[in-house]
């Protein structure tokens, strides 16, 4: 397995798995952090290229917040959250009582704030897959880049660039209160982790 | 009626006046506006990596930066300009995540910068480096390349 292009229908089925129980795990958490009742929508699945990743997200030069974990240990990789503006205004405004409505008006604070979402974000998806392999995966603090979506995806498209054009990722909706929540996340791990995130499931 | 020529990821392409060529949103990856000042043609390619390494496809040659560069200037070349006459603006090569070592973004302006002094190409101006993200645009009239931010304000080469 050198290329995410030649996953089978199996084990596409078992990342939409380990997408299902993290976004599971991560709207838990968002619940409590917002001390609001969070709901999810199905996750989806999908394997594009940057320049369609970049059309969902709402066009290359859409300012965005993308939020880095790499995952360390047993399994290598990265974890790449994309939460668009009216979530991280909707985050920093309960999390701080704040009253921001763009990206460009986030204090300082309120980015350690969105670092710590990215944290428990991040962390809701590694048990998943942690629980479901045996596994052990460590993860590095988050790194928060707040710009163009374009901008933001040619990291992970220079990092897995080499093996081809494509990312994996999953599109997840949460729903709290009125306002209806998209989130993005790409979840890329090496080949080889993958290989053995695969075989530690059974699935070769 | 004057056309936005838009350059993808790992693409290039040529233009004249009144065209403009425009690429969207670089982080770290670069930019590489050619235009002669003669003919006034003008290219613009789109560069993801520094360099093909082992498992990839060689064929990919505007992806990288050690092949795009040259690919570029044939293209020009193919259209009547002379090299002696081509000049270059580059922007991009951004880090866009603070990681340690060098970034992706510092070898591709390397490599990019590299592979025009050993075409005998000058650099005029550079737009490159720090942490964030720029959509370049150039006009094929005034030879100009024209850069824009979110949040980091325009500025014109």
């Amino acid at each position: 397995m050198n290329n995410y292009d030649n996953l089978d229908e199996l084990q596409m089925s078992v990342l939409s798995e380990i997408g299902n129980i993290g976004a599971g795990n991560a709207a838990t958490s968002l619940a409590h952090i917002l001390a609001d009742k969070v709901m999810m929508s199905v996750p989806v699945l999908q394997i594009i290229n940057v320049s369609e990743m970049a059309t969902i997200l709402g066009g290359p030069e859409n300012e965005l917040a993308g939020i880095l974990v790499n995952m360390t240990e047993d399994v290598q990789g990265m974890l790449l959250f994309l939460l668009d503006q009216e979530f991280i205004c909707m985050l920093v405004n309960v999390l701080m009582d704040e009253h921001i409505q763009s990206l460009d008006e986030i204090s300082d604070i309120g980015l350690s704030a969105i670092m710590e979402i990215g944290n428990i974000l991040s962390g809701s998806y590694i048990s998943a897959i942690s629980t479901m392999t045996g596994l052990n995966i460590g993860l590095t603090t988050p790194q928060i880049a707040i710009d163009m979506a374009g901008a933001i995806l040619s990291y992970p498209a220079a990092q897995f660039g080499v093996m081809g054009d494509k990312l994996l990722f999953i599109a997840e909706d949460f729903l709290s209160g009125d306002s209806a929540i998209k989130s993005h996340l790409l979840i890329m791990p090496e080949p080889k982790s993958l290989q053995l995130i695969m075989e530690s499931l059974g699935v070769c | 009626m004057s056309k936005l020529v838009v350059v993808g990821i790992s693409d290039q392409q040529v233009a004249c006046p009144p065209d403009s060529l425009i690429t969207y949103a670089l982080g770290s990856c670069v930019g590489i506006c050619l235009f002669d000042t003669m003919r006034r043609i003008s290219g613009l390619a789109h560069v993801l990596l520094p360099q093909a390494i082992n498992g990839c496809n060689r064929n990919e040659v505007y992806k990288f930066a050690d092949t795009a560069v040259e690919e570029l200037v044939k293209s020009m070349e193919s259209r009547g300009c002379a090299r002696l006459h081509i000049v270059a603006k580059i922007a991009g090569g951004a880090n866009m995540f603070a990681t340690t070592g060098r970034s992706i973004g510092e070898r591709n302006i390397e490599v990019v910068k590299s592979e025009l002094k050993r075409l005998n190409i000058r650099l005029l101006a550079e737009d490159t480096g720090a942490n964030y993200g720029r959509t370049v645009e150039f006009d094929t009239q005034k030879g100009s390349m024209i850069i824009k931010t979110a949040g980091k304000g325009n500025k014109i080469f």
